[in-house]
């Protein structure tokens, strides 16, 4: 994949709305595929260039959501020990910005409990922390409205000083406001990853003693990609809410984790394009899909892709597509021999 | 000369077994020091002590006056101890340019002062020069300047090593530990090894190496520390080490490969 | 002080179904380095047996048991061998995403197959439960403990006592030596899969009568089983055992003093708090360094 693509790729996008018209079902699929397209851009950040599998990343984009939609909405709620909160509306972009620090501040937490361990036990306890949080959103009923639903939750509105206010009301205006946040937050990934800070994670992914050993600071790295990570999965989160005006605690739900994991892994971990490409095509299979088979069925078809991939492209659609494309242009290179000593 | 680093009756144990008793000695700064033993004797776990990646059930370890018990391995290193590992000497999945640029990392923080800012507002461009600059400098000076684009894991393993000694010193390091540099190399290739440690040290880095290639120990050490079964048997010149009845017996007692090396100790001594 | 004694009971009983799911979960951890996001959907395919049998076919009870962790054996060992031995040497972030995806197609397959109405399978016990004191305990819940106990005895005799065993804990140890002395460590891997299978399959046929049979019963219990290993050290058979029952009383108590809608939420605070306080204590391994 060159330069030119994401550009490409970039333009389609904002032409797009104006070939499909106004089909509202294609474009509120768009929409909620741009939304999990942020958040598996944010997951790729720890799975895909720290190598640091986070199966709890939904907690973040829920945390978000929940965070924005009580401080647009705001609350009165008994703390106990005759501690009361009172929080009074504030805007909708108010509530943006305080879920994606909230959802970092949560990041930077996990970070410095969880980095203590690797692997497997991260993993797990990644879905763990998911799993309270959903269980905290479903009981703690009188800030949440557990299995109630937070409703009414005001869509978000823009203000530039001159030109006047606008509440983004319709499918087409989130449209928009969900590729301009998706394409900041790529910006912010590729500059990251393209600097020092990226070459750090790249070292503690590939080889953490020899990263240790020229001075990189792991626990440091790897939390402030769990800050970032979290933070746009946050921001995810507040779009997903004021767009869908209504949140209810199965926006943790394990599957979403999951269809985050499978956008990236498809597309192609620890690559820019790859969440990119991944979720798109992850996001609309459903809507190709739906005509022909019922959800359940849907999520097989989830499953078996998944593996099938693993199988035959297992880092991914971009690097596969990439290797194919520069296997046409140049003469393959030969097969040099792996010393297997070198091999962990 | 001052002692640049003093390891100070260092022990380590894993669960019941000692690998590693009362060990103490010290490097003086300018100089080639070897630590040499037979296998098991306890070189790798000396070098993971002073490295910071573990840590001594007794004693300390003292770089420059400063003690590194309490450091962990990424403190030491910017303290200007460097080191080379045994296996696993290259970041596989970069180039070797990149590889050198990982390396690079503590240069870089000394360029951009708020990194994750300045990467966002593209404001390392100046630095990102730099660094490249260097790192074709480093690369050139291993040798490696031709392999530059090539990755990493695909490179003949006497390369790799090569590439870890660039990467440690990427780190500008006041001292370097290699262990186990030439593994792995042909003769030609360390006669070149050989060359590039004196090249170090001329810049004023102090190196302490572990090796098994005892000719080549011989060569270019100006002392030599040699332990068996984790403890400190002999020190001294290369001279008086090849003569030592208590090294040679080290190298008899064991297996046939020991055998071989004592056999090398004994070549070399002719040589 | 009764009420004490009935939440240690019910602990009790609740803490041998989930010994049973932990053992499972860590048996394949230890000896396959996999971790295993089927675990949850055979814990509910071995429900829907357990159901299929008694309700749908008319099988006894005590019957349909065994014909369920025999399912749970077999469909484990399908697992393993389409999916896991061609994905054999892959990194363990990459066989865990093979099982997520199973676990997927498991759990929309019985979603598909049974629709999402929760079924409740009949039980041959009588409704009374067995009166001791002022503690009541049900008859099926007595037997549910009994069956998962007898099961835990004999997991420990076929590890311990059996030529399978032995193989199996050479290559707990270290898979390549025991291949070096003959022990064909793909078979072992198979059994180890259908064996920690059959016994999550095992703990859903148990409790599936307890409660009800729905498809998504498995991805709480999956989770549970994670807290459950983290507990007592992954791959550590006896710490899987205990831990089942620190969980069951952590919920218990949790739910009858604190908050019953956190009962849930217990194991995970569990592993929360073991992270803070000795994260290293629970390194099944060193890091190797160099």
């Amino acid at each position: 994949m060159n330069r030119l693509f994401p550009l490409a790729l970039l333009a389609g996008l904002v032409v797009l709305p104006l070939g499909l018209g106004t089909n509202p079902y294609l474009l509120n699929a768009l929409i909620v595929t741009g939304i999990l397209t942020i958040g598996a851009m944010s997951l790729n950040l720890l799975l895909g260039f720290t190598g640091q599998l986070s199966l709890g990343h939904i907690a973040f984009f829920g945390i978000g959501a929940y965070v924005s939609a009580l401080t647009s909405l705001g609350f009165d709620v008994d703390l106990g020990f005759g501690l009361r909160a009172v929080h009074e509306p504030w805007p909708a972009w108010g509530g943006f910005l305080l879920a994606t620090v909230a959802a970092g501040g949560c990041g930077y937490l996990i970070g410095r409990l969880s980095f203590r361990v690797r692997g497997a036990y991260f993993v797990i306890v990644t879905i763990s922390f998911a799993e309270v949080v959903r269980l905290v959103a479903l009981n703690w009923v009188e800030l949440t409205q557990g299995p109630l639903a937070l409703t009414n939750i005001p869509a978000i509105t823009l203000g530039l000083p001159g030109l006047g206010i606008w509440t983004l009301k319709t499918k087409l205006q989130n449209y928009y406001l969900v590729l301009t946040v998706g394409t900041l937050c790529y910006g912010v990934i590729a500059r990251l990853v393209g600097g020092r800070f990226g070459r750090a994670m790249r070292g503690l992914k590939e080889n953490e003693s020899l990263a240790l050993s020229v001075g990189i600071n792991a626990t440091r790295t790897l939390t402030v990609a769990a800050v970032i990570s979290a933070a746009m999965a946050g921001a995810a989160g507040s779009l997903y809410a004021h767009y869908l005006r209504i949140i209810d605690p199965d926006v943790f739900l394990f599957a979403t984790t999951v269809t985050m994991v499978i956008m990236v892994v498809a597309g192609g971990k620890g690559t820019l394009m790859g969440p990119v490409v991944g979720g798109l095509i992850f996001g609309l299979l459903p809507v190709a899909l739906r005509p022909v088979m019922a959800p359940e069925a849907q999520w097989i078809v989830y499953g078996l892709v998944l593996i099938v991939i693993l199988f035959v492209m297992p880092r991914g659609i971009v690097p596969g597509l990439s290797a194919l494309l520069s296997r046409r242009q140049a003469r393959p290179a030969p097969v040099l021999e792996v010393n297997p000593a070198v091999q962990r | 000369m001052s002692a640049i680093l003093s390891v100070e009756h260092v022990g380590v144990r894993f669960g019941g077994l000692v690998a590693i008793a009362d060990l103490h000695f010290d490097v003086q700064a300018g100089e080639i020091v070897s630590l040499i033993g037979p296998n098991g004797a306890g070189k790798t776990t000396a070098f993971n002590v002073m490295t910071g990646f573990l840590k001594p059930n007794q004693g300390d370890v003292r770089f420059r006056g400063t003690s590194l018990r309490d450091l962990p391995p990424h403190a030491i290193t910017r303290l200007g101890l460097a080191r080379t590992f045994q296996r696993t000497s290259v970041f596989p999945d970069d180039t070797v340019f990149d590889n050198v640029m990982i390396g690079l990392h503590q240069m870089g923080a000394a360029l951009d002062r708020v990194p994750v800012f300045d990467a966002l507002l593209g404001r390392s461009g100046a630095g990102e020069r730099q660094l490249r600059a260097r790192a074709e400098a480093l690369l050139d000076w291993v040798g490696l300047a031709a392999r530059a684009h090539e990755k990493a894991s695909s490179l003949a393993y006497g390369e790799q090593r090569l590439v870890g000694v660039a990467l440690a010193l990427a780190t500008e390091p006041a001292m370097l530990l290699l262990d186990e540099p030439v593994s792995g190399m042909n003769a030609s290739e360390t006669r070149v090894f050989v060359r590039l440690i004196r090249q170090i040290r001329e810049r004023g880095v102090t190196i302490l190496l572990v090796e098994h290639d005892m000719p080549m120990v011989m060569e270019v050490s100006d002392r030599i520390v040699v332990l068996n079964y984790g403890r400190l048997i002999a020190e001294g010149p290369p001279d008086r080490i090849r003569t030592d009845p208590a090294v040679i017996e080290a190298y008899l007692g064991q297996g046939s490969a020991a055998r071989q090396a004592a056999a090398a100790v004994q070549e070399a001594a002719h040589a | 002080m009764n009420e004490l004694i009935q939440h240690l009971v019910n602990a009790l009983i609740l803490g041998g179904t989930y010994a049973l799911l932990g053992i499972g979960l860590t048996l394949i951890f230890g000896i396959m380095n996999v971790v295993n996001f089927t675990h949850g959907a055979l814990y509910t395919v071995g429900a829907y047996v357990m159901y299929l049998a008694v309700a749908a076919l008319g099988l006894n009870f005590f019957l349909a048991l065994p014909v369920a962790i025999l399912g749970g054996l077999l469909l484990g060992a399908a697992i393993e061998l389409v999916l896991l031995r061609p994905f054999r040497g892959s990194d363990i972030d990459t066989t865990m995403l093979v099982m997520i995806g199973a676990g997927i197609i498991l759990q929309s397959g019985t979603l598909w197959t049974f629709g999402g109405v929760a079924k409740a399978i009949p039980s041959p016990f009588p409704e009374a439960p067995l009166q001791i004191g002022l503690v009541s305990v049900s008859w099926l819940r007595l037997f549910v403990l009994g069956a998962a106990l007898t099961l835990i005895a004999l997991t420990y005799a076929l590890i311990n006592r059996t030529k399978l065993g032995l193989a199996m804990r050479a290559a707990f140890q270290d898979s390549d030596t025991a291949a070096l002395m003959g022990v064909d460590v793909r078979r072992i891997y198979t059994a180890t899969f259908a064996l920690g299978s059959s016994l999550a399959a095992a703990a859903g046929a148990l409790l599936g009568p307890v409660y009800v049979v729905f498809p998504q019963m498995g991805g709480l219990a999956e989770l549970k089983a994670f807290a459950i290993v983290i507990l007592g050290g992954l791959g550590n058979v006896t710490g899987a055992a205990i831990g089942g029952f620190i969980l069951a009383l952590a919920e218990e108590f949790g739910a009858g003093y604190v908050s019953s809608g956190y009962r849930d939420a217990m194991g995970f605070l569990i592993i929360i708090a073991v992270l803070l306080y000795r994260p290293t204590g629970l390194f099944a391994k060193a890091e190797r360094i160099g």
